[in-house]
C-alpha cells in the first residue's frame, strides 16, 4: 500500500469516485443481463459496463499513474477508445444474428418477418439489408442451424 | 487518509466487478440460446479486462494494461466471428 499513501486527498476522492461509479454500473450492467426478460432487452443491459463502467476506471487508472509516475499516462485511454468503438459493432452483429435466427426458426415475438415474398411488391422494409439476409428470412427450406 | 479510501474503492470495485463476473457467468451457463451464451460470454471479457485494471491499480504495475488490452482485442474478435458464425454456419467463407 506505500503508493496509496502519496496519493493527495484531492486526488483520492475523485480516484475512488470514478472507481465506484464504473465498477457499480458495471455490476448494474450484469444484474440486467441476468434479470431482463428477452434477449433484445439483455443485449442493452451490458452496454453500461462498456460505456461508463469502462470510461469511470479508466480514467481512474489514468489519475492513479499519471500521479504516480509523474507525467500524464494516457495510453490507458487505448483500452477506452477501443472498447467504446467495437462494443457496438459486436453487439448490432450478435442482434443481427439473433433475429435472423428467430426469423429462421419462426419464433414469435420479433419484428415482422417478410409478410410476403413476392418481388413484385418491391423490397420488404423490414430492416434486413442485404440480399443474402432477404433471402434467408424466407420460410427455411432445410432444417435451421443444430445450434440451441 | 487518502490510502484508506483508496483501499475501500479499490476492495469496492474488485469485489463488484468479481460478482459482476459471477453474473455473466451465471447467464453464460444458464441462457437458454446460443446468442445468450455469446452476450454472456462478450460481458465476460470486459468486466475481466476491467479487473485486470483494478488490480493493476491495486499492485501500482503498469504491467496489466497490456493484459487488459490482448482481452479487449481477443473479446472483440471471439464476439464478432461467434456472431458471425450464428449467422452464417461458418466463418471464413
Amino acid at each position: 500500500m506505500t503508493h496509496l499513501e502519496t496519493v493527495p486527498l484531492w486526488l483520492a476522492l475523485p480516484i475512488a469516485l470514478f472507481l465506484v461509479l464504473g465498477s457499480t454500473l458495471t455490476l448494474l450492467g450484469t444484474v440486467g443481463l441476468v434479470q431482463l426478460r428477452s434477449f433484445y432487452d439483455r443485449l442493452h443491459a451490458p452496454t453500461l459496463g462498456t460505456s461508463w463502467g469502462a470510461a469511470g476506471i479508466i480514467l481512474a487508472a489514468i489519475l492513479l499513474f499519471s500521479w504516480m509516475q509523474g507525467r500524464p499516462v494516457l495510453h490507458e485511454l487505448v483500452i477506452g477508445a477501443f472498447v467504446m468503438i467495437t462494443t457496438p459493432v459486436t453487439l448490432m452483429m450478435l442482434g443481427r444474428a439473433a433475429l435472423h435466427r428467430d426469423r429462421a426458426e419462426g419464433r414469435g415475438g420479433v419484428p415482422a418477418a417478410v409478410p410476403h415474398p413476392d418481388p413484385s411488391e418491391g423490397p420488404p422494409d423490414v430492416g434486413a439489408l442485404s440480399p443474402e439476409d432477404l433471402e434467408s428470412t424466407r420460410p427455411p427450406k432445410a432444417p435451421p442451424m443444430a445450434i440451441r | 487518509m487518502s490510502a484508506t479510501i483508496l483501499s475501500a474503492a479499490l476492495t469496492y470495485a474488485q469485489f463488484a466487478l468479481a460478482l459482476a463476473g459471477c453474473l455473466a457467468c451465471w447467464r453464460l451457463l444458464r441462457g437458454p440460446r446460443a446468442q445468450d451464451r455469446v452476450l454472456a460470454l462478450d460481458t465476460l471479457y470486459v468486466t475481466a479486462m476491467l479487473l485486470f485494471v483494478v488490480a493493476g491499480m491495486r499492485l501500482g504495475t503498469t504491467f496489466f494494461f497490456e493484459v487488459s488490452l490482448v482481452i479487449g482485442v481477443l473479446g472483440f474478435v471471439a464476439t464478432v466471428s461467434l456472431a458471425k458464425f450464428l449467422i452464417r454456419g461458418e466463418i471464413i467463407e
